[in-house]
């Protein structure tokens, strides 16, 4: 700890330790410690409910902590919410926009919040159109716009007084494949100015693009490290097993078969094949023709290197199976 | 450095925009006041016809029926029982069936005829005062005009005295005393929704939180809503006096520029009030809930309806809590009395204070952000 306050260099963007919340019996963030560093891309994961947001809006001094700490852009959220606020942007799961004023408008409007002077506040203004392409929409209402444009707008209005550390909460949901693939450009290109990204997202192709991620589930930090480091947890991709990938046009009759089949230890769909972890030494040849006696016909039996999806389901099961076991 | 107004100038100019985009609308709710005091004030305006009217006819000869018919011709009274006992007027009026009661006694048509006055007792129900007021203004003309026919008739002084006796409610009310305390009431309730509902929509559009993560500071936050609002209070104020002054009359004896100043802190008191709201409400329809709560007892502790003299002991100190209080001596004493600002400054800064208690409170509840749970 003291370490790390005397190399300002070592900083890192968020250190968060030991982070509770509770809403009433409800323990919604539950010893949660993780750090980012400067210029990351932070991905964070987690089902719906698990405590993503609460998290965020902990870190953006939005929420009081119910225990631990937490230091955001080198400051205490607890006792220095305030510059925290100067130093970060957030864009929130709903993009929280004045529908009622136009684009150029929003944007002005938070650039005087930050108190920005009116030579900067008229660079910001003009760098963060070109930026964003707004040109063409400055005079629309904010209403008036499709959904890619209103995140975009919220993202602008966000990075205006240029912030060290960006809080975007699930940015993309909603969003068109184009647009998103437009915003993680975005998001790649400011993060090469040395911008820090604190996202949540469900979509595992964003996370893959992470230079880090976390994995939140209820409550519970259970993952967090490279995408290339989660894929090779031992959870994952426990000794002596292996992933396979079993395409077959009757996936959900394969799936009901193979769940009896002593050998495989878990197996998931995935669109046109089902993923199955199985035991290093199981036959494969005696599962296509088992399959093949039930009248399923199995295209193609391959080995596999698993996603990070893989990685997610596999934890998320893991930890179902503690729950379970700690609840009976 | 740490500027406890901070944000006041964005928030200001950010409100402004909104009420000149939606003009249309707010124009709209600022003409609802006027349709209701132009509904209320009618209701005690016009003249009130067809009152319900019980008589008991003691005497029974010409004379006294004469009067009868002078009386139901005014279309002040509608005559709809004959009764022969002063109890079964007094019924009729305590159980409602009749607003006036009328008794002429056994001896009209003699005094008259002796060339005395007589005397005709008209029993009014004031617990309408509206009614009431007519009934005596249309009475006592009517006894007036008797009056005088006997004289140029008869030669003799004074023929008939209508004596009118107001029962249960003995303090009656003149559109001049209703409508400057109906103002106070009506900016209350209009001015109070403003703030509480422009900072309940940005609950709900979630850009409340939005600004929670700004350094927008409360009180730069909480002022820089209030004035443009306070701009429209003030507009509304006018319209309202407007109104009050050339549809109904009700001449303004003191300084209208004094009147104007001095609404200045009640405006402010009923904003922050809104504000004070909307740090609780989630919803317009819990807003509407509450600004009504709060409301109530300025209509009944402020002297506006019940003078405050009647207000129960206990109750009274509550009638120095409510702004209406303040701002209703303040029309009345301008508009009725010509009061000057030596009179009135006292409510004045008591105005002021109150407004000023209310938004710290608010303020804090903004800075522990308790109210986005
Ligand atoms: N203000 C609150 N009061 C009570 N409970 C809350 C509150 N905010 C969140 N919760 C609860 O805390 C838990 C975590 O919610 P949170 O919004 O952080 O989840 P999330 O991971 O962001 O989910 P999503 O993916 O749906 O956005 C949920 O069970 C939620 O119901
Ligand atoms: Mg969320």
């Amino acid at each position: 700890m003291l370490a790390t306050q005397t190399q300002p260099f070592a900083e890192p963007a968020i250190s968060a330790e030991h982070l509770v919340r509770r809403f009433g019996n409800l323990t919604a963030v539950n010893d949660v410690s993780f750090r980012v560093e400067k210029g990351e891309i932070f991905g964070f994961l987690g089902p719906n409910g698990s405590g993503k947001t609460t998290v965020i809006k902990m870190l953006t001094g939005l929420l009081p902590l119910s225990g631990g700490s937490a230091r955001v852009e080198g400051l205490d959220v607890r006792t220095d919410a305030e510059g925290v606020r100067e130093r970060i942007g957030y864009m929130s799961q709903n993009f929280s926009l004045y529908y009622d004023l136009t684009v150029e408008e929003n944007l002005k409007f938070y650039g005087r919040i930050y108190s920005l002077e009116p030579a900067r506040l008229k660079r910001r203004m003009e760098e963060v159109i070109q930026l964003n392409g707004f040109e063409p929409y400055l005079k629309r209402l904010a209403a008036q716009l499709s959904g890619g444009w209103k995140q975009r707008l919220a993202l602008g209005c966000a990075m205006l007084h240029e912030p060290n550390l960006l809080f975007l909460d699930e940015p993309t949901a909603g969003i068109d494949p184009v647009a998103r693939r437009q915003l993680w450009d975005l998001l790649f290109e400011l993060s090469g100015h040395g911008i820090t990204f604190f996202v949540t997202t469900h979509y595992m192709d964003e996370a893959e693009r992470c230079s880090h991620v976390a994995y939140i589930y209820f409550g519970k930090l259970i993952a967090d490290g490279t995408p290339d480091s989660l894929r090779q947890l031992p959870d994952v991709q426990p000794q002596g097993t292996l992933r396979v990938e079993i395409t077959t046009p009757e996936v959900t009759r394969a799936l009901r078969l193979a769940r009896h089949i002593p050998g495989i230890r878990s197996a998931t769909i995935f669109g046109q094949s089902i993923h199955a972890l199985v035991d290093e030494n199981f036959d494969l040849d005696g599962l296509r023709s088992q399959l093949l006696k039930n009248g399923i016909a199995v295209a193609e039996i391959r080995s596999l290197a698993p996603s990070l999806e893989d990685a997610f389901v596999e934890l998320t099961y893991k930890h179902q199976a503690l729950l379970e076991a700690a609840g009976d | 450095m740490t500027n406890i107004f901070r944000g006041f100038g964005a928030i200001f100019y950010k409100e402004v925009l909104h009420v000149r985009r939606d003009f249309a609308t707010l124009f709209f709710s600022l003409i609802i006041p006027l349709l209701q005091m132009t509904l209320l004030g009618y209701g005690i305006d016009t003249n009130i016809r067809q009152i319900n009217t019980v008589v008991f006819n003691a005497d029974g000869r010409r004379e006294s029926r004469e009067l009868l018919d002078r009386l139901k011709n005014s279309d002040t009274f509608r005559l709809i029982r004959y009764v022969q006992n002063d109890r079964d007027l007094n019924d009729m009026i305590i159980s409602g069936r009749a607003r006036v009661g009328i008794k002429i006694p056994v001896d009209y048509s003699d005094r008259l005829l002796h060339q005395m006055s007589a005397q005709v007792l008209v029993l009014i129900d004031g617990s309408d005062s509206s009614v009431a007021g007519q009934a005596i203004n249309v009475t006592t003309a009517i006894g007036l005009d008797e009056s005088l026919r006997h004289v140029l008739q008869d030669r003799v002084a004074f023929g008939v005295d209508m004596r009118p006796k107001i029962l249960f409610n003995p303090d009656s009310r003149s559109p001049n005393f209703f409508l400057p305390g109906l103002t106070a009431i009506l900016l209350l309730n209009v001015t109070t929704f403003l703030t509480a509902f422009s900072i309940v929509r940005e609950k709900q559009q979630g850009t409340l939180e939005q600004l929670f993560v700004t350094p927008v500071r409360p009180m730069g936050l909480l002022l820089g809503k209030l004035l443009p609002y306070l701009g429209i209070g003030f507009f509304e104020l006018i319209l309202i006096l407007t109104c009050m002054r050339f549809v109904f009359q009700v001449p303004i004896h003191g300084n209208v520029l004094l009147l104007a100043f001095l609404s200045l802190p009640y405006l402010f008191v009923s904003l922050s009030l809104g504000i004070l709201i909307s740090s609780k409400a989630n919803s317009q329809a819990e807003a509407m809930q509450l600004a009504f709560l709060t409301i109530l007892p300025s209509v009944f502790f402020s002297g506006y309806i019940f003078p405050r003299e009647t207000i129960p002991t206990i109750l009274y100190p509550l009638s120095y809590l409510v702004p209406a209080t303040y701002f209703i001596n303040i029309t009345r004493g301008i508009i009725l009395r010509g009061a000057g600002l030596v009179h009135l400054w006292t409510d004045g800064l008591a105005l002021f204070f109150l407004g000023t208690l209310l938004l710290i409170l608010a303020a804090r509840r903004f800075h522990n952000k308790a109210i986005l749970a």
